[in-house]
This record gives C-alpha cells, sequence and structure tokens, in this order.
C-alpha cells in the first residue's frame, strides 16, 4: 500500500504539503514529492485540487474467513461485584454497531461468582454473557484474563471487541490482541461503520489531542478497540430485557498467572472518582501552590464532586496522577466541569471535551479554555473561588 | 540485571500548534525529544543498576535520526545504545512495532527486565509494551509507580481507580512505568562526552531472526483511513462583573435558572 504523486499532473500547487499531518511532502523543482515519513494515512489525497494523489491499495497476504467471526462483543469490567460506568456506555455503543451490522451484541465477565451481574449487562443491551467464573479471577490479572479472553475468541469468534481504556482495559486489550494477532485501536473516542468497507471506524485522538485519525481494520479479526470511559452516555437500562448466559468453563492453570496481587492500597475517596462522578472541579497551574488547592477541593466538596488537576499541576507534584485530566491522565464527561486556573492546553481538552458543560474561571482572557467554556469568569483564582463556594453554600441552604 | 528501557523519539506535542487558516498541523520549528515517560523509564533503570549492579541498553525502532534521543539517555547515564532502523519498518503500527522490538531484544541474549514508558506522547496508544511482553512471554506490568527487586522477586506498585495495587512476579518481566515514578536525572557533562564517542550500532531487518510478513506496513493489521482536526466546542458567555463577589452570584444564579446544580 502506498501513496503516490502522478508528476506529470501535479501543478505544484502545493496544497497538499500543509494537509500533510506528518510533514512528509516536500516541493521538489516545483513537483510535491513524498518522503519516507509518510505513513499512508491517506490525508493528502483529497487535498489535491487536480487529483494527482492516489491511495493504491496492495492485496492483502493475509488469509483468514472473515466471515467465520460475528458478534460484537464488550468486556464488563467490574470491581467488587460492581459493573463499572464505561461497561455500560460500550454496552450502549456495542448495541448501535451490532444493530448496524445485523449481529448479537455480547457481554463478557469473568470473575468470582459473577453470573448474576447478568441481568444488569442484559438491561443495558446484550443479547448473550459469556460467564467465565473462578477463585482465580477474583481480581484482575494480566495472565489470567488473557488466557481466558483468547480462549473465548478462538471458539466463538467475535467480529469486534470493544474494551474500557481503563488501567486494566490498557494492559488486556494489547495483550490479547497481540496473542490472536490482530489489530487495537487504543483510546477510541468515536465509534461508527465505514460507508465503503463496513468496517468498525475507530476514532482517536492523536499527537497529543491535535488531530483526530480514524482507523480501520479491514484484514484481521476480531477488529478490536480500547474506548476511553466517559465519552458516551450510560444507555437508559430496560430490565425487563432478557437473554442467553453462556457458562463456560476456563481452562486456565493458576501456575501460569506470573504476577500475584499482594494488596489493594486505597488512597483515594470519592475525590478522584473522576469517571463516575457527574461535577469535577479541576485545578491548574494558575492555583500556584499547592496549598491553594484547598479552595479547589471545598468547592467539590460542596458540590458533591470530584477533584481534577491538570497535567501542569500534577507535574508539580500538587495533585496524584490519579486526579490528572487530559490526553495523559483521564477522559471524563461530567455533566458540569469547573477549570480553575487552566488555560486549557490542547492535550487537557482532549480529556474534558465530552463535559456537558464547561466553567472556566482565568485571570488570562485570552486563555484557550474560555473557547470551550459555556460560561468563563475572567478573574483571580483566588478571589473568585472563595466566593463560589460562599454562594454555592447559600443556594444549597435554600434549596 | 541486564535492563532494557525502549525508548522512543516524538515531535514535542505541547509546542504543535494549529494553522487557524487551514486546520493543519504547523510542524515547523517543533522539536523532537525523547518521550517524556521514556525519561522516567531510563531513570529507574539507571536507580536499580545503581543499587544492584548490571547494565541498561536503551533500544529504540526508528528513523536514523533517533539516534540523537538514544545519545541522550546515554548521557543520563545509560550504558549502551542499539538502533532498529531499516525503511522495512516504516508504517508500522503497534503490533509490527512491538514484532520488531521484541526480535531485537532477544538478540540480545539475556535480559531480566524491559522498562518502557507508559505511552508515547504523540501517538498515546499504551500498547507496544504489553504486546512485546506477549511477544516474549513475559509477564508485564502496566502504570507501575514504584519499583524493588530482591533477587529473583520484583515487588510492584501499580496504580489503579482509587490507589494502589502492590504485585509481586518475578524476572524476567516487562513494566510501563508512570512520570510519578521518579524524577529523570539531567545529564552530566561527563555523559554527554562519553555519548559523544558512542558509536550506536543500527540493527537492519537482516540483523535480526524476523519475517518479512510481519514489519512495517505490512504486518500492520490496523489502517488509517482518515485524519482530521478535533471537533471544537461551542464558546458560550463570559460572565462581566466588577467584583468576584457579583461574578460568583451571577454564575451560581445562571447555573441553577438552567437546573445545572
Amino acid at each position: 500500500m502506498a501513496v503516490k504523486i502522478s508528476q506529470e499532473e501535479c501543478i505544484g500547487c502545493s496544497s497538499c504539503v500543509s494537509a500533510c499531518p506528518f510533514g512528509a511532502i516536500n516541493m521538489e523543482a516545483d513537483k510535491a514529492c513524498i518522503s519516507e515519513a509518510c505513513t499512508v494515512c491517506g490525508a493528502c489525497v483529497d487535498t489535491c485540487p487536480v487529483g494527482a494523489i492516489v491511495k493504491e491499495v496492495e492485496e492483502q497476504v493475509v488469509a483468514m474467513d472473515k466471515n467465520d467471526y460475528k458478534d460484537v462483543w464488550v468486556f464488563i469490567e467490574q470491581v467488587n461485584g460492581q459493573i463499572k460506568n464505561v461497561s455500560h456506555e460500550l454496552l450502549g455503543e456495542g448495541r448501535k454497531l451490532a444493530d448496524a451490522m445485523g449481529q448479537k451484541l455480547a457481554g463478557v465477565i469473568i470473575g468470582d461468582s459473577v453470573e448474576s451481574l447478568a441481568k444488569d449487562v442484559f438491561a443495558s443491551g446484550a443479547d448473550l454473557v459469556y460467564v467465565v467464573e473462578g477463585p482465580e479471577f477474583k481480581y484482575y490479572t494480566t495472565d489470567g484474563y488473557t488466557n481466558v479472553f483468547t480462549d473465548l475468541i478462538n471458539n466463538y469468534k467475535p467480529s469486534v471487541i470493544l474494551m474500557g481504556a481503563t488501567n486494566d482495559g490498557r494492559d488486556l486489550g494489547p495483550r490479547v490482541a497481540c496473542r490472536v494477532k490482530t489489530g487495537l485501536t487504543a483510546d477510541c473516542t468515536n465509534l461508527g461503520i465505514d460507508d465503503q468497507t463496513g468496517l468498525v471506524a475507530w476514532t482517536r485522538p492523536a499527537f497529543g489531542g491535535n488531530i483526530m485519525a480514524t482507523i480501520l481494520c479491514p484484514e484481521h479479526r476480531p477488529q478490536m478497540g480500547t474506548v476511553r470511559p466517559s465519552v458516551f452516555k450510560r444507555p437508559e437500562q430496560d430490565f425487563s430485557r432478557t437473554g442467553e448466559i453462556i457458562p463456560v468453563s476456563s481452562k486456565v492453570n493458576v501456575k501460569d498467572i506470573r504476577t500475584k496481587l499482594i494488596e489493594i492500597i486505597k488512597v483515594c475517596t470519592a475525590s478522584c472518582n473522576l469517571e463516575e462522578t457527574e461535577i469535577i472541579v479541576s485545578g491548574g497551574r494558575g492555583m500556584c501552590k499547592p496549598e491553594n488547592f484547598a479552595l479547589i477541593e471545598e468547592l467539590a466538596n460542596v458540590l458533591g464532586g470530584a477533584v481534577g488537576a491538570s497535567r501542569a499541576a500534577v507535574d508539580a507534584g500538587w495533585k496524584p496522577h490519579m486526579h490528572q485530566v487530559g490526553q495523559t491522565g483521564k477522559t471524563v464527561g461530567p455533566r458540569l466541569y469547573f477549570a480553575c486556573g487552566i488555560s486549557g492546553a490542547i492535550q487537557h481538552m482532549a480529556g474534558m471535551s465530552s463535559s456537558d458543560i464547561v466553567i472556566a474561571i482565568n485571570k488570562d482572557a485570552d486563555a484557550p479554555i474560555f473557547k470551550a467554556a459555556n460560561y468563563g469568569i475572567v478573574g483571580d483564582v483566588m478571589e473568585i473561588l472563595p466566593a463560589l463556594i460562599e454562594e454555592f453554600k447559600k443556594n444549597r441552604q435554600v434549596c | 540485571m541486564e535492563i532494557v528501557v525502549c525508548v522512543k523519539q516524538v515531535p514535542d506535542t505541547t509546542e504543535v500548534k494549529i494553522d487557524p487558516v487551514t486546520n493543519t498541523l504547523i510542524r515547523q520549528g517543533v522539536p523532537s525529544i525523547v518521550n517524556p515517560f521514556d525519561k522516567n523509564a531510563v531513570e529507574a533503570a539507571i536507580q536499580l543498576k545503581e543499587k544492584h549492579g548490571g547494565k541498561v541498553t536503551v533500544i529504540s525502532m526508528g528513523p536514523p535520526q533517533a539516534k540523537d534521543a538514544l545519545k541522550e539517555c546515554i548521557a543520563m547515564g545509560a550504558d549502551e545504545a542499539i538502533l532498529v532502523s531499516d525503511r522495512a519498518f516504516g508504517g508500522a503500527d503497534t503490533l509490527a512495532t512491538s514484532y520488531t522490538l521484541a526480535a531485537a531484544i532477544r538478540k540480545m541474549g539475556r535480559v531480566d527486565m524491559i522498562i518502557c514508558g507508559k505511552q508515547a506522547i504523540d501517538g498515546d496508544t499504551a500498547q507496544v509494551g504489553p504486546e512485546m511482553a506477549e511477544h516474549l512471554d513475559i509477564a508485564q506490568v502496566t502504570c507501575v509507580s514504584k519499583i524493588d527487586v530482591a533477587g529473583q522477586i520484583v515487588r510492584l506498585e501499580r496504580e489503579h481507580d482509587e490507589g494502589y495495587e502492590v504485585i509481586e512476579t518475578q524476572l524476567p518481566v516487562l513494566l510501563t512505568v508512570l512520570r510519578s515514578i521518579n524524577e529523570p536525572r539531567y545529564p552530566t557533562v561527563k555523559g554527554t562526552m562519553k555519548s559523544n564517542r558512542t558509536v550506536i550500532p543500527v540493527w537492519t531487518a537482516d540483523d535480526m531472526n524476523v519475517q518479512p510478513q510481519y514489519l512495517g506496513l505490512k504486518g500492520s493489521p490496523t489502517q488509517v483511513r482518515r485524519i482530521f482536526s478535533p471537533p471544537q466546542r461551542v464558546q458560550g458567555e463570559l460572565i462581566q462583573a466588577d467584583t468576584a463577589r457579583e461574578a460568583a452570584i451571577m454564575l451560581v444564579k445562571k447555573l441553577s435558572e438552567a437546573k445545572l446544580v
């Protein structure tokens, strides 16, 4: 596969040069030339006014009977018998994909005594639930869960697998994809069906959130992706729905699990549960010093929300990483997002742009965060936040 | 202990700007840097070497100029570096990249620990580490914030939703590390002089035991269909007030009226 520019047809207008996200097109002797940096993304093809750029598709060498693979699967992540929000969000999206493809939607639950969760999975839209139970699956392990998942894939051959882009989902996804030798698109923020091919179109931010890329997995099955939490809304549940439960006995040998969980240290309270909360109050570099985060915490507390932080605040050591919102932190989509002293770098926006309502407080009127905010206040966070806390307290008393 | 650190040279994505007219990336003047997470991986490896002895080798797959990134790691204190570079590797997705890097690591002989940054700031996939562990059939622990080694036993702290998991495993193991694990040291003058003298070997496809159909674009199951600018949120209203108190009152009023609080 390659992208080629016809030297005869090229009129030297150079409009493709700036269209290339990878800087792979240069002008040589008034003709556009493609360098080694080309990733064959095809972004230049449509920009050529004379159609001189073509993307050639090579015959694929891999032969696999793709028709053997059917159904859309969602990995159901659960903690202590409670299904995570992201799994419900994925069941909602998975339902749409399955309907568009005319196939079934299945949930995959792995754990210890977890069959009772199936009704919750059916209520969110699944037709089938595969259940694998055993005491060795009480907690997530890379080896245990990978072995179970790849056995399931080999036996039941799903066409599409969705996993949450959580710490565990991002640990499991690549391990499974590599074992079954298929493609995995990480951290998707949009899913759809490609018109031309009928494949799943996986869309994700890349380049620190500066660009979006839509990825396909044409010749390999299953098509796999991890999907960021909170970018899709949780579907309305219908508890009258039922489905088929398929218990699968595990062939995993406990000896093959090479890591052992010794203990879980909880350092966070509700204040860092960013992915499950409705309100988030985040602070950034503009908070100036770690002590000032007390105001962020107080406002979050008054509103019953969680505390977020920009990368600058986390890198400065003001807040632990698990509070970080952004491209390299968590993706959040609360009803209300307060950005306090956050300038709004594109990396931060990539983590919070699916919030319903954004409120920005910053002393720099030109800060990019205001472009993304529904309500903005230009001013000093150290004055505005105490006033806001007081007003919200009063407001709460009235209600 | 033989430690391998995988590093990637990336454009500094925090310096990338979008051309407001054409909506495309402005790449001019964007510096190439060592992926920030990978510097934490190098630091973690050097600290382990200082404590337990052994050798730190940094490895990168990329174009010839990625040698600069490797030299920076040597200046920090890594012992050796290898560049894996071949036109045949071009256009590789994470599966083909991890296949190629795993082949290079296999060629190195005994390796006790492989450390990677949690993710690279250009692709942000966090996939190459776990996929390498799978190719090499060794244990993996991702999102690590603390490493303790005692003999063959490795005790790790792994970040989780509400805190940390303490995990024990045995060497060999592949780890991916968070920024919070340490503060990467700056290159020393001595280290920089050493890095200038270091000749970095370049391994091509012919130097490794690899099959051509698993390399580069050919070996990549995923394909980029299209690339576009991220959707923009629509700007709302700025609250104009003379004092902080008035601004706060107006905001709370608007939010209550809209039934948002």
